[in-house]
C-alpha cells in the first residue's frame, strides 16, 4: 500500500542495550495528562522539594487553575519517625478533602525519597480508604524516578486502578482499550468501534465511578506502548491482550482496529467499508508532508516508549532513515508488532548513556533528532534541528484523524529551519 | 509535612547548579535518582542557554539500590573528569541520595583527582534554591580564593573590585551586570573577577586581588563577601543599586571606598525616572496602593522604588526568603504595615485580597494571582517565567534600570490622562468603567465589568477602622434613594467605591435609614476635613 516504504526485515532489527546516564523524567510526570484525563481524581505526592518543583516546571502554567494534584513535602520532622509521618499524612489528606470536596479518587503518588525510606503508602491508602469511605476511595502507586520513566508513571497508576475495578459478568463482551488518550481522540475511536459493532470501553474512564469492568475473557487493546504493569494486572484478572501495532499515522490506526474487528469476528467487508473514510483523509493529510520526512535521517533520544512506533511511523509511512531509536525500556512482546515492522538494518538502544548517545548523535549529525527539552536547544545550538519529545505526549496523535497532525510535529522544525535566515 | 501546589523556591541543589552553570571549567557531580535530571530544562528553555548545564547525574534506579551505589557514584566522577577535563569540581547530594547516605565528598576524595574537589553538603529537608546557590558559592571561594594576597600600595593606583553575585536563572542578572560594569568603568574602577556569573575556578583563586568587593545578591553572595573580608580584609559594598536613590547611594559608596569622585556618573539626569515621575501624567499614580512580594533583594529594592521614586503607597511588602525575613519586617514597619514572611502562594494570596491593592509587585506566581483578583500587575523577582529572560536589554539595577522599572510598574496601570478621560466620558461607550487600559488589550466581555469592578469594591475602599456599632440596628447599612444612587454614580470610578463606602459609613454612625442626595455630600463634607 506504500510505495516509498522499505521493505520490513525484523530480523535485521538489532536491539542493543545500555546502562548509563539517563536523561528522562520520572514518573511523576504523567500526572500533568493523567489527571485531566480523570476529572475526580487528586495526585497527592508524598515527596520532596524536588519532586514539587518538578511537577512544577513540567505543568508550567497548568498549576494556576486550581489543578487536582499536589505534594506534600517531607520535611525534617518527619524523617525523625515514621508513626509521625503517617499521622502527618492523614492531616495534610484531611484538609486536602476539606478543601476539595468534589474528589473521589485520591492517589498517594509515591517518590524516590518516600519509597527510599520505605513510607508504607499502601497501608496509608487502605487506612484512609476506610476513613473518607463511601466518598473517597484512595488508592497508592509510585511514580518515583528509581521505579519509572516519566509514561511509566501512567502505567503504574493505571495498575493500581486494575484490581479495583468491577467484575465482568458474562454478558460482557466489550473491548477494554487501555492507555489515556486525549477526550477528542477517545470519542473518534469510540465511534469507529460503534461502527465496527464492537462496544468499546476505556481505561481509564473520565470518571472515577465510572472505570470499566474486567474478567475473564475480556480482551483488551493497548492504546499506549507503556503499560507493562496494567498489561500484567489485566491478565490477572482473566483478561486477554490481543496483538497489535500502535494507533499512530494510517497503517498503525488499521492495524490496531483491525486486531480488534477480526477478534471480534467483524466481516472484512465491513471493516473496510467503516475504516475506508478515515485511512483515506488520514493518507490525504500525510501525503505533503511526505515530500518533507522522505529521506530525512532521524536519532530517537529515549523519554516515553512511543519511541519505536513513532519511528516505524515515520520509516513506513514517511520513508524517513533511522539511524538510532532510543527508548528508556523495550517491552518486547508489547511492541513486537511494531519490531517487525522497523526497515532492516534499525538500531534500537533499550536504556540511555547520555554521553555515549550525544557522541552518536553528533558523529551522525541527523537531520532530525526527537530528545527531551534538556537536550533540545544545546544541540540546536550546535547546527542539529530537534523535535521535543514531550509534546507527542501532550498532544492528540493517535488515530486516522490525528495523522496528518503527527507528522506536522516532525515536519514542522525542519521547516522552521529552511525558513530562517538569520 | 507541607502541603504544597506551588514553591517559590527549588531545592538547594538547584541553587548549586545555578552557580555551576553560571561558571566555566566547573563540574557538578550530582548524585541523584533517575529523573532529577528535570532540572536540566529550567536552563536551557527558561533561559535558553545554548549549553547543557555541567551537571552529571549518577541517575540511579532501584535495582541499583541493591547493588553499590558508591561505586556508581565514584564512576560517574571519574568519567565526568575524564570527559570534561574541569579545573574543579563539586560533589553533592540531592533529597533522595541524602537519604541512602553515601558520602560524595568522601568517595570523590577517595579518587585522587588531580583538581580540586568541594564537596557540598545541601541539607535537602531544611534549606532552599537560594541558600543552595548561597553555600555553593561560599564553599567554592572558600576553597578556591587561596591564601591572603600582598596588594600593592593604594596610592595613585587604579582601585579594582569584584561583583559578586549574580548566577545562572537570576532575573535579569546578565543585563544588570552590564549597568554596573559600564558605571564602574565610568568611576574608573577595575573590575578584577565577576562571580559566579562567567568565572573559572581559576579565576576564583584572584579574587584575593581586589581591593573590595561588590554584593550585587544578597541571598547568593552575602556569605561568601563576609569570608573574603575576613580572610583577604577585603570590604564590601551590599548595597542594591535598584532605583534611582539606591543607585545614587551605591555609586557614592563605591566611589567611597575606591577614593574616586562619585560627580561625574551622578552629573546631570543619570535616568529619566525623577522627570517622568514628576511628569504631571503621573500625578494619578500618587497615592496608589500597591503590594510588593518577591525575594528579599528585589521585594525591598522595588518597595523603595515603589514608594519614593514613583509615589505610589505600599499596602503590603512580603518576601519567600526566610533568611531576610528581619530586614523586610523592619522596611515594613516604616509603612505602618505587617510584612507577609511566607512560602505558600495561598497565604500570599490571602495577603494580596486582605490589602486590597491597585497594583501587584511580585512573582511568575503573583501574576496569576493578580490575573485571577483582576489587579495589575508587574513581575519584579524570580521565580520567573521565559518571558521574563527577555532578548532585549533589561536590567533593573543602574540608572537605565530605573527607566525599564519605570515602564514595567506603570504600564499596567492607566495612563493619567486615560483614567482621566475614564472619568470625564464615562457614559461614552468608549470609556466605561470596565475598560482595561488601552495598551494591554481587552479582556473577554462577559457582561460584567471586572476591571471596573474590583478597584470600586475594595481596593478604594478606606481602610477597615474600628467603627463602634451599638445594637443591632447599626449593622444595617442604610438604602440608598434612588436620586442619590444617581448623583453617586457620576462620581468618577476610581473614588466611587470610596464614596459609597464613606457615605454608608457616616449614614451607619448616624443611624440615617435613607442615604439622600444631601446625606451624600453631608458625608463628602465631614470626611474631607
Amino acid at each position: 500500500m506504500n510505495a516509498h516504504a522499505p521493505q520490513p526485515a525484523a530480523c535485521d532489527v538489532e536491539i542493543r542495550p545500555e546502562r548509563g546516564q539517563r536523561a528522562v523524567f520520572c514518573g511523576l510526570t504523567s500526572i500533568v495528562w493523567l489527571h485531566r484525563k480523570i476529572q475526580d481524581a487528586f495526585f497527592l505526592v508524598v515527596g520532596s522539594r524536588t519532586c514539587a518543583h518538578l511537577i512544577q516546571s513540567a505543568a508550567g502554567v497548568m498549576i494556576f487553575a486550581e489543578p487536582r494534584f499536589a505534594t506534600a513535602i517531607i520535611d525534617e520532622r518527619d524523617l525523625a519517625g515514621l508513626a509521625d509521618m503517617n499521622e502527618e499524612l492523614d492531616r495534610v489528606v484531611t484538609r486536602l478533602i476539606e478543601r476539595r470536596p468534589e474528589i473521589r479518587l485520591l492517589f498517594l503518588v509515591g517518590s524516590c525519597p518516600s519509597e527510599v525510606i520505605k513510607l508504607d503508602l499502601s497501608r496509608a491508602a487502605l487506612r484512609l480508604s476506610q476513613r473518607l469511605a463511601p466518598e473517597v476511595r484512595v488508592l497508592n502507586y509510585s511514580g518515583s524516578g528509581i521505579e519509572t520513566t516519566f509514561t511509566q508513571g501512567e502505567d503504574a497508576c493505571l495498575a493500581a486502578l486494575v484490581p479495583g475495578l468491577p467484575e465482568a459478568t458474562e454478558a460482557d463482551d466489550d473491548l477494554l482499550v487501555v492507555g489515556a488518550l486525549a477526550d477528542i481522540v477517545e470519542d473518534q475511536f469510540a465511534r469507529l468501534f460503534a461502527e465496527l459493532g464492537i462496544r468499546a470501553r476505556f481505561l481509564p474512564a473520565r470518571r472515577a465511578e465510572r472505570m470499566p469492568s474486567v474478567g475473564r475473557g475480556t480482551r483488551y487493546l493497548l492504546a499506549q506502548p507503556f503499560l507493562t504493569d496494567t498489561a500484567r494486572a489485566l491478565e490477572e484478572r482473566g483478561a486477554r491482550r490481543l496483538a497489535a501495532p500502535f494507533p499512530l499515522g494510517a497503517e498503525g490506526t488499521t492495524g490496531w482496529l483491525r486486531a480488534a474487528a477480526e477478534a471480534f469476528g467483524i466481516d472484512p467487508a465491513r471493516f473496510d467499508t467503516v475504516t475506508a473514510p478515515g485511512l483515506r483523509r488520514a493518507r490525504q493529510a500525510l501525503a505533503p508532508y511526505r515530500e518533507k520526512l522522505s529521506g530525512k535521517r532521524v536519532f530517537f533520544f529515549p523519554d516515553s516508549q512511543l519511541e519505536v512506533p513513532l519511528a516505524r511511523f515515520l520509516a513506513r509511512e514517511m520513508a524517513a532513515e533511522l539511524i538510532e531509536v532510543g527508548t528508556p525500556y523495550l517491552h518486547r512482546a508489547h511492541l513486537a508488532a511494531e519490531i517487525e515492522q522497523l526497515p532492516g538494518g534499525t538500531l534500537v538502544v533499550d536504556g540511555q548513556s547520555l554521553d555515549d548517545g550525544l557522541d552518536r548523535c553528533r558523529a551522525a549529525r541527523p537531520d532530525l533528532t526527537v530528545c527531551g527539552l534538556g537536550l533540545a536547544n544545546p544541540l540546536e545550538a550546535e547546527g542539529l534541528t530537534t523535535k521535543w519529545s514531550i509534546e507527542l505526549l501532550f498532544t492528540p496523535i493517535q488515530g486516522y484523524e490525528q495523522a496528518g497532525d503527527l507528522a506536522e510535529l516532525f515536519a514542522r522544525p525542519l521547516d522552521r529551519r529552511a525558513r530562517l535566515e538569520v | 509535612m507541607q502541603l504544597t501546589v506551588w514553591t517559590y523556591e527549588g531545592p538547594p541543589h538547584i541553587g548549586a547548579m545555578r552557580v555551576a552553570t553560571a561558571m566555566e571549567g566547573l563540574h557538578y557531580v550530582l548524585h541523584a535518582p533517575q529523573g532529577d535530571t528535570y532540572a536540566d530544562l529550567l536552563f536551557t528553555m527558561i533561559e535558553r542557554r545554548a549549553k547543557r548545564p555541567p551537571v552529571t547525574y549518577t541517575t540511579f534506579q532501584a535495582r541499583d539500590l541493591g547493588g553499590d551505589t558508591a561505586a556508581l557514584f565514584k564512576d560517574a566522577v571519574a568519567a565526568a573528569y575524564e570527559r570534561f577535563r574541569p579545573q574543579a569540581m563539586i560533589v553533592g547530594a540531592s533529597c533522595t541520595a541524602e537519604l541512602i547516605q553515601d558520602d560524595p565528598g568522601g568517595l570523590a576524595k577517595a579518587l585522587g583527582l588531580p583538581i580540586p574537589v568541594i564537596p557540598l553538603e545541601l541539607p535537602a529537608y531544611q534549606k532552599k534554591e537560594n541558600w543552595g546557590a548561597s553555600e555553593t558559592f561560599y564553599r567554592l571561594v572558600r576553597a578556591l580564593s587561596g591564601p591572603p594576597v600582598e596588594r600593592g600600595p593604594v596610592d595613585g593606583r587604579r582601585r579594582s573590585c569584584n561583583l559578586l553575585g549574580p548566577t545562572a536563572l537570576g532575573f535579569r542578572h546578565r543585563d544588570d551586570l552590564i549597568e554596573i560594569r559600564a558605571i564602574l568603568g565610568r568611576l574608573g574602577i577595575a573590575v578584577n573577577v565577576v562571580a559566579p556569573s562567567g568565572a573559572t575556578p581559576a579565576d576564583l583563586g584572584r579574587l584575593g586581588e581586589a581591593d573590595f568587593n561588590i554584593v550585587l545578591y544578597p541571598e547568593i553572595a552575602r556569605a561568601a563577601a563576609q569570608y573574603l573580608e575576613k580572610a583577604h580584609g577585603q570590604p564590601f559594598v551590599e548595597t542594591v543599586p535598584i532605583g534611582v536613590g539606591a543607585t545614587t547611594r551605591f555609586v557614592e559608596a563605591v566611589a567611597a571606598l575606591a577614593g574616586v569622585d562619585p560627580a561625574p556618573v551622578l552629573a546631570g539626569a543619570p535616568s529619566r525616572l525623577p522627570w517622568y515621575s514628576r511628569s504631571v501624567d503621573s500625578t494619578y499614580l500618587t497615592g496608589k496602593r500597591v503590594f510588593v512580594f518577591g525575594d528579599a533583594t528585589h521585594a525591598l529594592a522595588i518597595a523603595r522604588v515603589a514608594a519614593q521614586e514613583i509615589g505610589f503607597r505600599l499596602v503590603g511588602l512580603g518576601t519567600y526568603t526566610r533568611e531576610f525575613a528581619r530586614e523586610v519586617r523592619a522596611e515594613a514597619a516604616l509603612h505602618g504595615i505587617e510584612a507577609t514572611i511566607t512560602d505558600d502562594y495561598l497565604d500570599v494570596e490571602a495577603a494580596i485580597q486582605a490589602a486590597a491593592p491597585e497594583l501587584v509587585l511580585g512573582t511568575q506566581m503573583e501574576r496569576h494571582v493578580a490575573k485571577r483578583l483582576g489587579i495589575p500587575c508587574a513581575v519584579i523577582s524570580a521565580p520567573v517565567h521565559v518571558q521574563d529572560f527577555p532578548a532585549r536589554h533589561s536590567p533593573q539595577m543602574g540608572f537605565e534600570g530605573a527607566n525599564v522599572l519605570f515602564d514595567a510598574l506603570v504600564h499596567p496601570l492607566m495612563m493619567g490622562l486615560e483614567e482621566h478621560l475614564l472619568g470625564m466620558f464615562r457614559d461614552d461607550p468608549e470609556f466605561h468603567d470596565g475598560a482595561a487600559p488601552s495598551h494591554l488589550g481587552h479582556r473577554p466581555s462577559d457582561g460584567t465589568h471586572a476591571v471596573g469592578r474590583a478597584p470600586a469594591a475594595s481596593p478604594l475602599a478606606p481602610a477597615p477602622a474600628p467603627i463602634r456599632i451599638e445594637g443591632e440596628a447599626a449593622i444595617q447599612t442604610a438604602s440608598w434613594a434612588p436620586d442619590a444612587e444617581k448623583e453617586l454614580k457620576k462620581i468618577p470610578f476610581f473614588v466611587r467605591g470610596k464614596a459609597r463606602a464613606n457615605t454608608e459609613r457616616y449614614a451607619r454612625e448616624r443611624r440615617l435609614p435613607l442615604i439622600t442626595l444631601e446625606t451624600l455630600y453631608d458625608a463628602k463634607a465631614h470626611f474631607s476635613r
